[in-house]
């Protein structure tokens, strides 16, 4: 039993969902993470190994230290919250899909090997796919496909790197990998596809906003975080990572302004908040380690309840486009309130959870003299409240009124949004506790004067910026228009293209056919017959093209056999 | 008894039983009498295997004519693998068949359809058994003739045009091999694959010898569908009935396979392959395959023909897997072989009992059926997963090992070929599961229910087999590398 590796347990729970229905399965979908939680704290050390032999190679699907320990307890929490909310759905499929999800994440970030890892991240891949293909739409089930390619092909990028690994040194384990080696760059674009680096988050601004109401709340806790986990054991101290981290966390803000759909806004600033984790991991001192894990904690949470209350409105309205919402403050009046929690939260406002996180990365950028990138970080958090602070819960709730007055959510929905809310204010008041759990010794205290008072400048400032282009109409409008992003050229871009070289090669190759044809044609008014364009050439009857073939592999054969071997 | 003559009992016993099936009345009889004669070819099939592990190569004279004078049955760890891969496949088909038979082949052609079912298999045996070239010939003959047979019992007309065009490259492929050993018997006088063994290093210099190999390895390429020359397979596997489909799909290409590494590490020296062309353009051809015939599967709107071109590709890896030329690449190769049989099995198996309850399986016509046959969407599920090769499966271990040869020699272009091929196969499998859940049913589909037992067991045994093999490897790598060690494959 204390050998029982914790993904375990949510896989025996995932079966036996399969089996329950009613009020017994909404008893093990709670008390999952919950033994799941306790468990870790009872039998998972800090230090434990534990390696299963399989396929004659040794498998560690344990190996537990402070980092693991920090997400394994976060993803269990995160876990627990998204499945309250998702506890009116009455669905075995993504009841079992979140069971397995969370389990497979719980699992990655304790694998001590990059097989286990890679099992782990296509299993993340294919039952976080089924909460994108529950929603049923067309769009959905298209962008489900784009979404699942991309997350089979980091698990592929995974693998090839570990077996290049594998040859290269003959050892699997993960620990800090680097970037000398063809493999560490393989992996690298493995993570790199999970944690969204730029020109390959497509499929986070596809995706998630065409997830279900609450599908979304379970995609937007694990992917990324197991990505950054990840980053940070593998690439800690890789200075790329830090500029990478930049244009993370810089270029969405632009995308998150203009867009329409609120949880594709959400889904941006959740890059965007990836970027400030990716680039404390690229500092890579104990101060932006921590901050690295801190920030992610705080994210986790704060993100999962913006999420949350895009999801209740979705599932009262029905849609999540802001141009078509407003008002909706006067009926679902705590989901509002919730709402401005997690946006002060995002926006790092001293006292709730972003702000104690968030400065401790900034604070690393500066302690090691990054100061120019400090500025581009400085205009990425003024970005954030701008777009996730204010614009969120302002075109949803307030702004002018579309009329709509929907019922507030369900109980469970409220609860679990109650305890996102609870929780970024008890990090943001209370971060020793936090601050006490993280790998690293932590020296450093946010609340100094410099600190708030520099970020509520910051935020006033931006805030005043907003109000002041809403007065004077300069705001971009919320339209329902498509944003081109990078998902484009694979979308549209590449099949036209191909679709027009089709047609292109069509064309040369009739065209070349007619030319070879004609002479042909007049060597047979000649030579009265031509039977080698009649069976050799054409492909309508494949039984003379397959002939045809025959003989160049013959002869292509025999000419390299006699003269080139 | 058995025990001595078990090498000649499997061809003999399915060849006798052949006749008096065809001539059985109508009715279930001929069935049954075929069902026996398959479980009694697996039993025996299992027991050589194991004689072999236990005792080594077993050597059988037929009519007591000593070779090389007499035709030789020689049967090693490779050949009782095939055998009874084959024979296997065909006791776990026969259950299956009573009910798809029954409604997809006309009544009066049933004792006929076994008949044509057993010679096939005492062909495919006959092949694996025997250690004479020319017999090889002779037993090609006899499964590519039932076969094509068996393929235009297809309802639809378009079986009789693929059977047609099945016949004039089945013909065309063991002429060339005929002309291929006709060519090596003018230069040694022999034709016993042992003598011909120690006959031809003396002789590797001679342009005939070269020829009559290019003519052999062509001549089987053909039966094998290896890229370009798989034109035949496709529409074959699309219009033959079910049964048939997962009985060739699952064997056929396999013992054309067996016979490429016979002749190419038994009866031809050991450095043949990478002193001539063949190791490149098996590399060559198997990368183009594993790379077009993916694309092609995504597009196709038929289940059976995305299958058949996804087989396309699974030859692929094997012949990549024999191009790499080294003891890592073969034991791939072999360890495939087994797995693809496993794996192709279940998903035609899966589909096929799709065919029994509605009566077609293009993509528009199974949209929903995923939700109404549980069972039949769980096992094209898990055998899809599989083929992507996602751990955990036997899928995975072939790619594994493949990729681990690939490495080996740097051949990273090949790699890369492996992981585009596993993500295509992500899509094109995708596309079936979206097609078979996520789609509302058709109204005319409401009333369809799960397919019967009868045909659900066979399909689980192989689906069940499939995880087996991926989490337990020690019997498929173990017989590969003995298989490997008695080929006598070089490492690199």
């Amino acid at each position: 039993m204390n050998e029982l590796p914790p993904f375990a347990l949510y896989f025996i729970a995932a079966l036996l969902v399969l089996v329950t229905r009613g009020t017994l399965r909404n008893i093990i979908l709670l008390a999952t993470p919950v033994i799941a939680a306790i468990h870790i704290w009872l039998n998972i050390e800090s230090g434990t190994v534990s390696t299963t032999s399989i396929l004659s190679l040794d498998l560690t699907f344990t190996r537990s230290d402070k980092l693991s320990l920090v997400f394994a307890y976060l993803f269990c929490l995160a876990s627990l919250i998204a499945t309250i909310f998702a506890l009116q759905v009455k669905d075995t499929k993504q009841d079992v899909a979140g069971l397995v999800y969370a389990g497979s994440a719980l699992g990655a970030v304790f694998a001590g090997d990059l097989i286990t890892l890679f099992v782990f991240f296509e299993l993340m891949a294919v039952s976080s796919v089924v909460f994108i293909w529950a929603r049923g739409t067309e769009r959905a089930i298209d962008a489900g496909m784009r979404y699942l390619v991309f997350q089979v092909l980091s698990g592929v990028l995974l693998l090839a790197g570990a077996l290049v690994q594998y040859q290269a040194t003959g050892s699997l384990a993960f620990d800090h990998i680097g970037l000398d080696s063809t493999a560490g760059w393989l992996i690298l674009a493995s993570f790199g596809i999970k944690s969204a680096f730029p020109f390959l988050h497509g499929w986070i601004t596809d995706g998630y906003p065409e997830a279900t109401a609450t599908g979304t709340v379970f995609l937007s806790s694990f992917t990324t975080k197991v990505a950054v986990y990840a980053l940070a054991r593998g690439f800690a101290g890789e200075e790329i990572l830090v500029y990478v981290g930049i244009t993370m966390a810089c270029f969405p803000i632009f995308y998150a302004v203009i867009e329409n759909d609120l949880r594709k806004v959400l889904a941006y600033s959740l890059i965007n908040q990836v970027g400030f984790m990716v680039t404390g991991i690229g500092i890579g001192t104990a101060l932006a380690l921590n901050g690295v894990v801190a920030h992610a904690v705080s994210h986790v949470i704060y993100k999962g309840l913006l999420f949350m209350t895009m999801g209740a409105v979705l599932y009262r309205v029905g849609h999540i486009n802001g141009s078509n919402l407003g008002g909706l403050y006067k009926t679902m009046p705590k989901t509002t309130a919730f709402c401005i929690v997690g946006a002060l939260s995002i926006s790092a406002f001293p006292l709730f959870s972003g702000f104690i996180s968030k400065s401790m990365v900034m604070s690393a950028l500066v302690k090691e003299d990054y100061s120019y990138l400090w500025l581009f970080m400085l205009f990425a958090s003024a970005g954030v409240f701008h777009h996730a602070g204010i614009k969120i819960p302002y075109f949803a709730f307030f702004a002018h009124d579309s009329g709509l007055r929907p019922k507030e959510v369900p109980a469970n929905m409220l609860f679990a949004m109650g305890l996102g809310t609870a929780l970024c204010i008890f990090i943001g008041t209370q971060p020793q506790y936090l601050y006490a759990l993280l790998p690293w010794e932590v020296d450093y205290w946010p609340y100094d004067t410099t600190h708030v008072l520099a970020q509520l400048q910051l935020l006033f400032f931006s805030a005043l910026a907003f109000v002041w282009l809403n007065k004077q109409g300069l705001y971009p409008p919320e339209l329902r228009s498509t944003n081109l992003d990078v998902e484009w050229i694979y979308r549209k871009f590449l099949p036209a293209g191909l679709h027009r070289g089709l047609i292109f090669f069509r064309g040369a190759r009739e065209a070349t056919m007619t030319a070879a044809i004609a002479p042909m044609h007049s060597i047979r008014r000649s030579f009265l017959q031509s039977s080698i364009a009649k069976y050799h050439l054409s492909e309508s009857w494949p039984t003379g093209s397959m002939v045809f073939w025959v003989s160049i592999i013959l002869i292509a054969y025999l000419l390299l056999d006699f003269f080139v071997y | 008894m058995i025990q001595n003559n078990l090498s000649l009992l499997l061809v003999v016993i399915p060849l006798v039983a052949a006749p008096i099936v065809a001539i059985l009345p109508r009715g279930r009889l001929p069935w049954f009498l075929t069902l026996v004669v398959t479980f009694v070819c697996a039993a025996l099939a299992g027991m050589q295997l194991w004689t072999i592990m236990a005792n080594g190569a077993i050597s059988y004279e037929l009519g007591g004519w000593a070779p090389p004078w007499g035709i030789e049955y020689r049967v090693d760890v490779l050949n009782a693998l095939v055998a009874l891969i084959v024979s296997g496949v065909a006791a776990l088909t026969l259950p299956y068949a009573l009910l798809s038979a029954e409604k997809e082949i006309p009544e009066h052609q049933i004792p006929l359809f076994y008949g044509a079912f057993l010679l096939c298999l005492t062909g495919l045996l006959g092949i694996t058994q025997t250690g004479d070239i020319f017999n090889v010939f002779v037993f090609l003959e006899i499964s590519s003739l039932s076969s094509y047979a068996l393929i235009s019992l297809g309802r639809q007309r378009q079986a009789l045009t693929s059977a047609y065009q099945y016949l004039i490259m089945g013909t065309l492929g063991a002429t060339f091999f005929l002309i291929g050993v006709g060519l090596i018997y003018s230069q040694t006088g022999t034709l016993n694959m042992m003598d011909l063994a120690q006959r031809l290093p003396e002789l590797t210099g001679l342009k005939t010898v070269h020829t009559g190999f290019a003519f052999l390895m062509i001549g089987f390429a053909l039966e094998l569908a290896l890229f370009p020359l798989h034109l035949w397979l496709p529409n074959a596997y699309t219009y033959a009935p079910t049964v048939v489909t997962i009985f060739l799909a699952a064997t056929a290409t396999k013992v054309a396979l067996y016979v490429m590494l016979r002749i190419l590490y038994t009866v031809f020296p050991n450095g043949f392959v990478s002193s001539t062309p063949t190791g490149d353009l098996f590399v060559l051809s198997g990368i183009a395959a594993i790379l077009s015939a993916s694309f092609y599967a995504i597009y196709q709107v038929n289940v059976k023909r995305l299958l058949a071109y996804s087989s396309v590709a699974q030859i692929g890896y094997m012949a990549l897997g024999i191009g790499l030329a080294s003891a890592k690449g073969v034991t791939a190769t072999i360890i495939h072989l087994f797995n693809h049989a496993l794996m192709k099995g279940a998903l035609f198996m899966a589909v096929g009992a799709i065919i029994y309850r509605i009566g077609a399986c293009r993509m528009d016509n199974i949209h929903g059926l995923g939700r109404q046959m549980p069972w039949t969407f769980g096992a094209i599920v898990i055998a899809g997963l599989s083929l992507i090769g996602v751990p955990g499966t036997a899928g995975f271990v072939s790619k594994w090992y493949l990729v681990l040869a690939a490495l080996e020699q740097q051949a990273f272009i090949s790699v890369a070929a492996i992981m585009v091929g596993s993500l295509l196969a992500v899509v094109y499998i995708g596309k079936i599961i979206e097609a078979l859940y996520f789609k509302p049913v058709a109204e005319a589909n409401l009333a369809v229910k799960e397919a019967p037992m009868l045909l659900l067991t066979p399909t689980w045994v192989l689906v069940i087999a499939n995880i087996y093999f991926g989490l337990n490897t020690t019997f498929t790598v173990g017989i590969a590398e003995h298989a490997v060690r008695v080929l006598g494959v070089a490492a690199k």
